[in-house]
């Protein structure tokens, strides 16, 4: 751990450091956490490389956003509560500005035709994202050629997608599962051993 | 009432998105289109046009513009305040732990099973997007020339990211270029 001294001018350099980040970086979690550990691992030097690891899988693996959780960890691992405060307001306030601006503009706007035909354009433009993104995530698993995901991913799909199951239930089925399998992979392995 | 309904909403996308980014996607859409009825399907699809054009996490934009349309302002900070509230608790708790618990072998086990679902729910509520991307009117009579050239500005917008790493924002600006000349040329 670095030790840091604790005063004004550090939590405004906290506050300020993620209030530019968020309001600068476009794509989210996967773009912002790259730029924090740039930030206070390389330039300011107020966390160790290993540690920011660390906060990236935890934050990959906590519920919520993937940025507001990793400024979460950092502001915390600087300067405590307070710092875990400071920097969640600096990454929540710049799309609560940006986005409650724009809602009034896209208001005024959505009736224009032009506005319109923009918007169904973008529209299909984000279809097309979100299809590279399913793509992706799915080849990932695929990859994995772990029977128990795959059949996991499929079921989970035709679940939500045919039967409409509640999200929450299949989440808590998912943890279940996953958390049995590696129990009782586990189980399985000490009984070899004692062969 | 309607500001404590808006950080109830938003505390439980925030608490059953695991995996960041569009993982809030699904639950968006479920507690927020289906459930509350606060988005029309196609506000829903505005909203992830702006957040792709926009800093910040696709959860944080449609808190402020869910929050901004039900209750203006107060709104806006009241579900932003949800979103962050099971970030806040768990994350917290979590890093006081984390030196602790650092390779339990359950919470390994558990992550691994969710992967997968997650993957499962933002495929459908991708599909759902996509659905409305080429039937802007629903389900029609047969098929006309606008969901054909939806279909091909699709594929062509999936064939650019995929094969020529283009930046989505580009793809997204392009659609929309390509949108208002159809526009004009149908005119």
């Amino acid at each position: 751990m670095i030790k840091i001294e604790k005063n004004a001018k550090l939590y405004l350099k906290l506050f300020t450091s993620t209030l530019t980040l968020s309001a600068f970086t476009l794509g989210g979690g996967y773009v912002i956490v790259p730029l924090m550990r740039k930030k206070f691992v390389q330039e300011l030097k107020w966390i160790e490389e290993k540690e920011m690891l660390d906060y990236v899988a935890l934050a990959q693996s906590s519920p919520g956003p993937i940025a507001v959780n990793t400024s979460i960890l950092v502001g915390f691992s600087i300067a405590g509560a307070v710092g875990a405060i400071l920097t969640v307001l600096g990454t929540v306030l710049p799309p609560l500005v940006i986005i409650s601006l724009l809602y009034y503009l896209y208001d005024a706007f959505r009736d224009n035709a032009i506005v319109n035909a923009a918007l169904i354009g973008m529209r299909i433009g984000v279809a097309a994202v979100l299809l590279d993104v399913v793509f992706r995530m799915v080849r990932l698993i695929v990859k994995e050629k772990n029977v128990l995901s795959i059949l996991l991913m499929i079921s989970a799909f035709v679940a939500l997608q045919f039967f409409k199951v509640n999200i929450v239930l299949i989440i808590a089925l998912a943890a279940i599962i996953g958390a049995a399998d590696t129990i009782i992979k586990s189980l399985r392995e000490r009984r070899q051993t004692k062969k | 009432m309607i500001i404590l309904q808006l950080i109830w909403a938003f505390f439980k996308i925030g608490l059953f998105s695991i995996g960041g980014g569009y993982a809030a996607l699904p639950q968006i859409h479920n507690i927020i289109v289906d459930g509350m009825g606060w988005l029309t399907q196609e506000e829903f699809a505005d909203v992830l046009t702006l957040s792709q054009m926009t800093p910040g996490p696709i959860a944080l934009n449609a808190a402020t513009f869910v929050g901004t349309k039900v209750a203006g302002l107060p709104g806006a900070i009241a579900a932003t305040f949800g979103n962050v509230l099971p970030s806040i608790i768990i994350v917290l708790a979590l890093a006081l732990f984390y030196s602790r618990y650092r390779n339990l072998k359950g919470v390994k086990g558990v992550l691994n099973g969710l992967r997968p679902a997650v993957v499962a729910m933002i495929t459908v509520a991708s599909l759902a997007v996509l659905f409305l991307a080429l039937f802007p009117q629903g389900i029609p009579q047969s098929i006309g020339a606008e969901n054909v050239i939806a279909f091909v500005m699709v594929a062509l917008g999936f064939f650019l990211l995929r094969v020529f790493k283009l930046d989505p924002i580009f793809v997204i600006l392009g659609s929309g270029g390509v949108g208002i000349l159809l526009h004009f040329i149908v005119k």
